[in-house]
């Protein structure tokens, strides 16, 4: 049962393509990581789908429902977070949580229940009385999401829920986008590929518009991902780089990255890398600090698969 | 069911904003107080300069009169009043899209039909409440300045007042829904508020334009009344149909 699904799907703005038939099937229930670079119509496949926008070509469904341009109807199965949440400044967090409320049919003692739930789900318990044209970026995140989170539909649609947060805001929203695996579906586009590996259970990679990949995390990782090592050297910025330039030509080396005094290699042949690698860095006159065979993470399969793609 | 909810939320606005109150501050007191005033003090001013600039210049003016000032309250209806409206009404529509507003409540169970008509009711509400109380604070000031003052009369002047500011509103609505900046809607709609004023002057056709029910109102404070009913129904049908325009273009919209 999916319940989200995209065929085809096309926006252009003019002669500028902003989606160029997408193709995407998302499992009810699971918490789906929409990624891409900067450009690559994450926005513009959430504004399709939730009928803001409409569809140059293709066709989408959500929670069962055909996706029609401005059909309020179907909107009672979504929640929406859009990428930089506006709300009104003279608002207070509380007053726009039970004017959301009863914009989608709720009232009285549940919708007062579902407010303070929800305002507490997102950390706004106590600044649910002030205005919010005082709230900081973060706390306007978290009332967008309180205010997707309302009515408890099958499907919230976020659109980067965490790009404003903290290091702690991001760990308590990703938690509560945790809990709802199962119980609702949950699609959201992010940059943040470490938000992506602790939530969620599948992700879709987009680049210009088109579906680059889709599939979970772990197989992502395994599919895609060259196996790394870690190497911490001591010595000056010219020898590290020395070095890197000498493993490159190294006919077991696909790739190496340098950050400062640490060198990531990507093997093209495990057995050798691992035999061979300890002896070449002790041969570059570098001391040889620590050294260790990684996991791979998203980060790098996204960055393969974008180098692939170019 | 939406309606009223959009509604309340676009009165709480209008309160919670101070533009209700600004919006009966400047009725109040630059036409509803200041037309009697001004209408009172006028000969005296005028009085008073010509004979500090000595016997040169020598000018008769007539008594003022209650007419003076409901031409007065007229005067400054159509000009300050028109401003305000334009000023306020511009960003109705307009500001809500830039802002991103717009499209929080429209990613719910909300048509745009409601969402425009809550916001155009609202602003009739609080212009017709400001308009209302000057029309008030006039006729309190023109009776204790300048005496009895038939209040029927007094009425139909504000009515017809009413309904040509209505039209301006309906204007600049259609403005801020057509446009994604509020300057651009601001600026388009003094344009057709100029472009109206200046071919209410126009003979054949001035008596079908709205101007011709402030002409009408004028006429009405003489004692002279003139038949408004064509404006009153062009004024309307105009007001309809910016409505309509609105909802048609801002139907295809995208958020």
């Amino acid at each position: 049962m999916m319940a989200i699904v995209c065929e085809k799907l096309t926006k252009h703005y003019g002669s500028v393509v902003g989606l160029d038939g997408l193709d995407l099937a998302v499992p009810t229930g699971t918490v789906f990581g929409f990624l891409g670079p900067n450009g690559a119509g994450k926005t513009t496949a959430i504004k399709l789908l939730t009928g803001l926008s409409r569809p140059t070509a293709g066709r989408a469904w959500v929670a069962g429902h055909e996706v029609p341009f401005d059909d309020h109807a179907f909107r009672g199965q979504i929640g929406y977070l859009a990428e930089e949440p506006r709300f009104y400044a003279w608002m207070t967090g509380r007053e726009l949580l039970i004017y959301v409320g009863r914009l989608f049919g709720m009232g009285g003692s549940t919708l007062t229940r579902r407010v303070d739930e929800t305002l507490e789900v997102a950390g706004l318990g106590a600044a649910a009385r002030r205005r919010i044209g005082g709230y900081s970026r973060g706390m306007r995140q978290r009332l967008g999401i309180a205010q997707a989170m309302i009515n408890s539909p099958p499907v919230l649609l976020l659109d980067e829920p965490c790009s404003a947060l903290d290091p702690i805001g991001r760990k308590e929203i990703l938690e509560v986008i945790g809990l709802l695996r199962g119980r609702a579906t949950v699609f959201m586009s992010t940059h943040i590929l470490a938000d992506v590996e602790r939530v969620c259970d599948t992700v879709a990679i987009i680049d210009r518009g088109r579906l680059a990949v889709q599939a979970p995390v772990e197989e992502l990782r395994e599919r895609y991902a060259a196996p790394a090592f870690l190497v911490q050297v001591e010595g000056s910025g010219g020898r590290v780089a020395a070095l890197a330039d000498d493993l490159r030509r190294l006919p077991w080396t696909l790739g190496v990255e340098i950050a400062e005094n640490e060198v990531r290699l990507f093997a093209r042949d495990l057995a050798r890398a691992r035999r061979e690698l300890p002896e070449v860095v002790v041969a570059s006159g570098l001391t040889l600090l620590h050294y260790e065979l990684v996991r791979p993470s998203l980060e790098d399969v996204f960055v393969r698969l974008m180098e692939e793609r170019q | 069911m939406s309606f009223s909810i959009l509604l309340g939320k676009e009165l709480r606005e209008q309160w919670r904003t101070y533009r209700f109150l600004a919006v009966a501050i400047v009725f109040v007191a630059f036409s509803g107080l200041m037309s009697p005033i001004v209408a009172k003090l006028t000969p005296e001013l005028i009085e008073s300069l010509t004979s500090s600039a000595g016997q040169a210049i020598s000018i008769e003016l007539p008594e003022p009169t209650a007419v003076d000032a409901i031409g007065q309250f007229l005067k400054n209806l159509t000009q300050i009043g028109a401003i305000a409206l334009i000023l306020v009404g511009m960003g109705s529509v307009a500001l809500e899209r830039e802002r991103g507003t717009a499209a929080l409540v429209l990613s719910k169970p909300v048509s745009r039909l409601p969402f425009l008509m809550a916001k155009f009711t609202a602003l009739t509400l609080v212009f017709g409440v400001g308009l209302g109380l000057a029309a008030v604070a006039c006729w309190t000031y023109t009776v204790v300045l300048f005496g009895p003052l038939e209040p029927g009369m007094f009425l139909q002047v504000s009515l017809q007042a009413a309904l040509y500011l209505w039209v301006l509103l309906a204007v600049t609505f259609l403005c801020s829904a057509v446009f994604r900046s509020q300057i651009a809607a601001g600026g388009v709609a003094f344009g057709v508020y100029v472009g109206l004023s200046v071919l209410g002057m126009l003979p054949r056709i001035k008596e079908y334009l709205p101007r011709a029910l402030i002409e009408g109102a004028g006429a009405l404070s003489l004692g002279d009344p003139v038949d408004v009913s064509r404006a009153a129904a062009v004024s309307l049908m105009m007001v309809a149909i910016c409505l309509a325009a609105s909802w048609r273009v801002f139907e295809g919209h995208e958020l």
